[in-house]
């Protein structure tokens, strides 16, 4: 499972911490160190990783805490909020629209799982009773339309598409076009994965944004990103206003760190994980039930849900 | 001669286009890494702990990672006390050579060939990583060399896998042996090998499914795969490739043990150089493993896969210096 590394090294040091009748201020400094480690061996961005330690420090050492009759408890929950916080908070939701159809767009780098995501995604749609249409407007992959066009065949989803010579802003306008009439109630465009700093290729997305106006704009980002994850995000954030994030991969074992540095730098929620290569691998993401399941406080919530 | 000097004499001797590629490919990881250390250095007027710990911070978020990082910030210390150095701006030049006594060739040839016979190399890697692509660009550049090449389609899981490698098979103009999709992997590979000794190919690149090293069933079914290649030709295969994906994080150390103990892979692919800010990696993995980089992957398009040469890299890391 994912986190499983940076959960084991942070529960070491919060039940040291908790342990403890009395917790000085040299006590905390000594975990804010050991946590400052863990997270940066989790690729946590340091930058991120710095603001963290400086607002839990600065929170943990107040008197109110370390005078308490429990302060080592007082410390943990002190982690446990900003931990929240910085995975986002509470959980958000898929946007719709006033109006149908309700756009979505996938954007991200090459192999993040933007075409496996977008599938999954209209598999919930059509178990939700909504009739998603899927638009293929990656032409440059070779066999990205094809790889589309299977899954939404295994998933009897429909697939739009006008092959890979007419340019995506056009595949997406069309494909808007025929949800309309057809009353198709979400439309899931998937495009082609690029760097965030090809400045040709972002300006096609931006193309494509501009004819598509998009209630959603998610970007897919690998679990497995290093440092580099922020600046992915920011420089999509930056030329796209994204609405969300859909995290991949989570089911390897990864330390997670690009969940945490990601909404710290954006401020986009985290919306979707997904966890596996099939098409009802993708769950909805809940930052308070991440942070207690990270810090080992028992995900109590979501096994009520899964009995 | 300086060490920056040296660096570019000997890559001046290299074909100026190649040259090229490294240092477009490379000048985020440049700016990123050699930029910031520089800033740190001239930006202080003394060594102290302030400065090291900069240091860390850049190194750590250019993905060298905690242990590199602390192994590095270590040698910089011994040195400083060593040479007596007192003056930031000489460590600059320390960093580099520190970098590059990491980056130690090892003289490993880009590929293993088998000189009289097939030559069977497998790719693997965890998903979304670069495999068909990089076999579509290595399958490119072993035909114009002249030599025989066949793929084989032994991804049957991911959806639209083979149309993938067979969109490359034909842009290389190379053969594509391919089962349906869903069929057994490891037959693929078998049919496949029978192919290409009945063809006289020379090269026989053997593509697979992605897979999360910690999928205990997946890497049981590459493990299958690797057995018959094994077992039908001796010698075989006579490269293991894992490919991993530069913008990866440490998770990188994972996977690259994983599949060694699995299929003992013999060297790294690393893609996706092209504009990251992370080439860093590279220097995390010769430190922490014992595996060569072999080819790194700077674009999307068939001739961007170049032998990795640490040389280049490290001009195209410090070409601002001198
Ligand atoms: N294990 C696992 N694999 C995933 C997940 N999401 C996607 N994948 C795999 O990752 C690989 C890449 O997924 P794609 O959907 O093709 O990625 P993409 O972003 O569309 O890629 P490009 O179009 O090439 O940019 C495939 O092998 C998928 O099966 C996930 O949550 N878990
Ligand atoms: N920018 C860039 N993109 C690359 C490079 N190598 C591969 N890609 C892209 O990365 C994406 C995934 O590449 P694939 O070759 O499908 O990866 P894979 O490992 O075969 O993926 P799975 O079979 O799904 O596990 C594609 O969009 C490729 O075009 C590279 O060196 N640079
Ligand atoms: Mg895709
Ligand atoms: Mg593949």
């Amino acid at each position: 499972m994912a986190f499983e590394g940076l959960s084991g090294r942070l529960q070491s040091i919060m039940s040291k911490l908790r342990g403890k009748g009395k917790v000085t201020e040299a006590d905390v400094k000594e975990a804010m160190r050991e946590i400052r480690l863990a997270l940066l061996e989790a690729d946590v961005n340091f930058k991120v990783v710095k603001t963290f330690i400086d607002r839990v420090k600065e929170r943990a050492i107040g008197q109110e805490v370390l005078k308490s009759l429990t302060p080592g408890q007082q410390v943990v929950k002190v982690v446990n909020e900003e931990l929240t916080e910085l995975m986002g908070g509470q959980e958000s939701k898929l946007a719709v629209a006033s109006k149908p159809p309700t756009i979505i767009m996938m954007v991200g780098l090459q192999g993040a799982g933007k075409t496996t995501s977008s599938a999954k995604l209209a598999r919930l749609l059509s178990k939700q009773n909504k009739k998603p249409l899927l638009v293929a407007a990656d032409i440059y992959r070779p066999a990205a339309i094809k790889q589309l066009e299977v899954l939404g065949e295994q998933l009897g989803v429909l697939v739009f598409s006008l092959g890979d010579k007419e340019n995506p802003v056009k595949i997406a306008q069309a494909g808007i076009e025929k949800a309309k009439k057809e009353q198709f109630d979400t439309v899931l465009i998937d495009t082609a994965g690029r760097l965030h700093v090809d400045e040709q290729m972002m300006d096609e997305l931006r193309g494509v944004r501009k004819v598509a106006e998009p209630d959603e704009i998610l970007l897919v980002i690998d679990a497995m990103t290093g440092q580099d994850a922020v600046n992915v995000a920011e420089s999509f954030h930056r030329e796209m206003e994204l609405t969300g994030v859909i995290l991949t991969k989570l089911d390897g074992d990864t330390r997670g760190g690009a969940a945490l540095s990601v909404k710290a730098v954006t401020n986009c929620p985290i919306k979707f994980v997904g966890m596996g290569e099939k098409a009802d691998a993708l769950e909805p993401f809940h930052p308070d039930r991440m942070a207690s399941r990270i810090l080992g406080m028992g995900d109590v919530l979501s096994l009520i849900e899964k009995a | 001669m300086s060490f920056f000097s040296k660096l570019k004499e000997s890559v001046a001797k290299r074909t100026e286009s190649v040259t090229q590629k490294f240092v477009s490919g490379l000048s985020k990881t440049s700016s990123n890494l050699v930029g910031a250390m520089g800033s740190i250095f001239t930006g202080r007027s003394k060594i102290d702990e302030d400065l090291y710990e900069e240091l860390e911070e850049v190194l750590i978020g250019a993905d060298v990672g905690v242990p590199t990082t602390m192994h590095l910030v270590e040698r910089l210390r011994q040195e400083v006390k060593a040479r007596k150095i007192k003056e930031p701006s000489e460590l600059q030049l320390v960093m580099s050579e520190l970098i590059a006594e990491l980056l130690e060739d090892d003289d490993e040839p880009s590929l293993q060939l088998n000189q009289d016979g097939m030559s069977i190399i497998l790719f693997v890697g965890v998903n979304g990583v670069g495999k068909t692509t990089t076999i579509g660009k290595l399958a490119h550049k072993l035909k114009q060399e002249g030599k025989k090449v066949i793929l084989a389609a032994g991804d049957t899981f991911r959806a639209g896998a083979i149309e993938q490698l067979e969109t490359w098979g034909t842009r290389a103009g190379v053969d594509v042996i391919k089962q349906q999709a869903g069929s057994d992997p490891a037959a693929v590979i078998y049919d496949a090998i029978q192919a290409a000794k009945a063809r006289q190919a020379e090269v026989l690149l053997c593509d697979t499914a992605g897979r999360l090293q910690n999928k205990v069933n997946l890497m049981e079914e590459l493990k299958k795969v690797f057995r018959v290649v094994q077992r039908e030709v001796p010698d075989a295969p006579h490269e293991v490739l894992l490919v991993l994906d530069a913008t990866t994080g440490q998770n990188a150390m994972q996977q690259a043990k994983t599949f060694g103990q699995a299929v003992n892979v013999s060297g790294i692919v690393l893609t996706k150089l092209d504009g990251t800010a992370k080439g860093g990696i590279v220097i995390a993995i010769r430190h922490e493993l014992d595996l060569p980089v072999k080819w790194i992957g700077l674009g999307e398009k068939a001739d961007d896969l170049q032998p990795f040469d640490k040389e280049q890299f490290l001009h195209a890391l410090f070409q601002e210096e001198d």
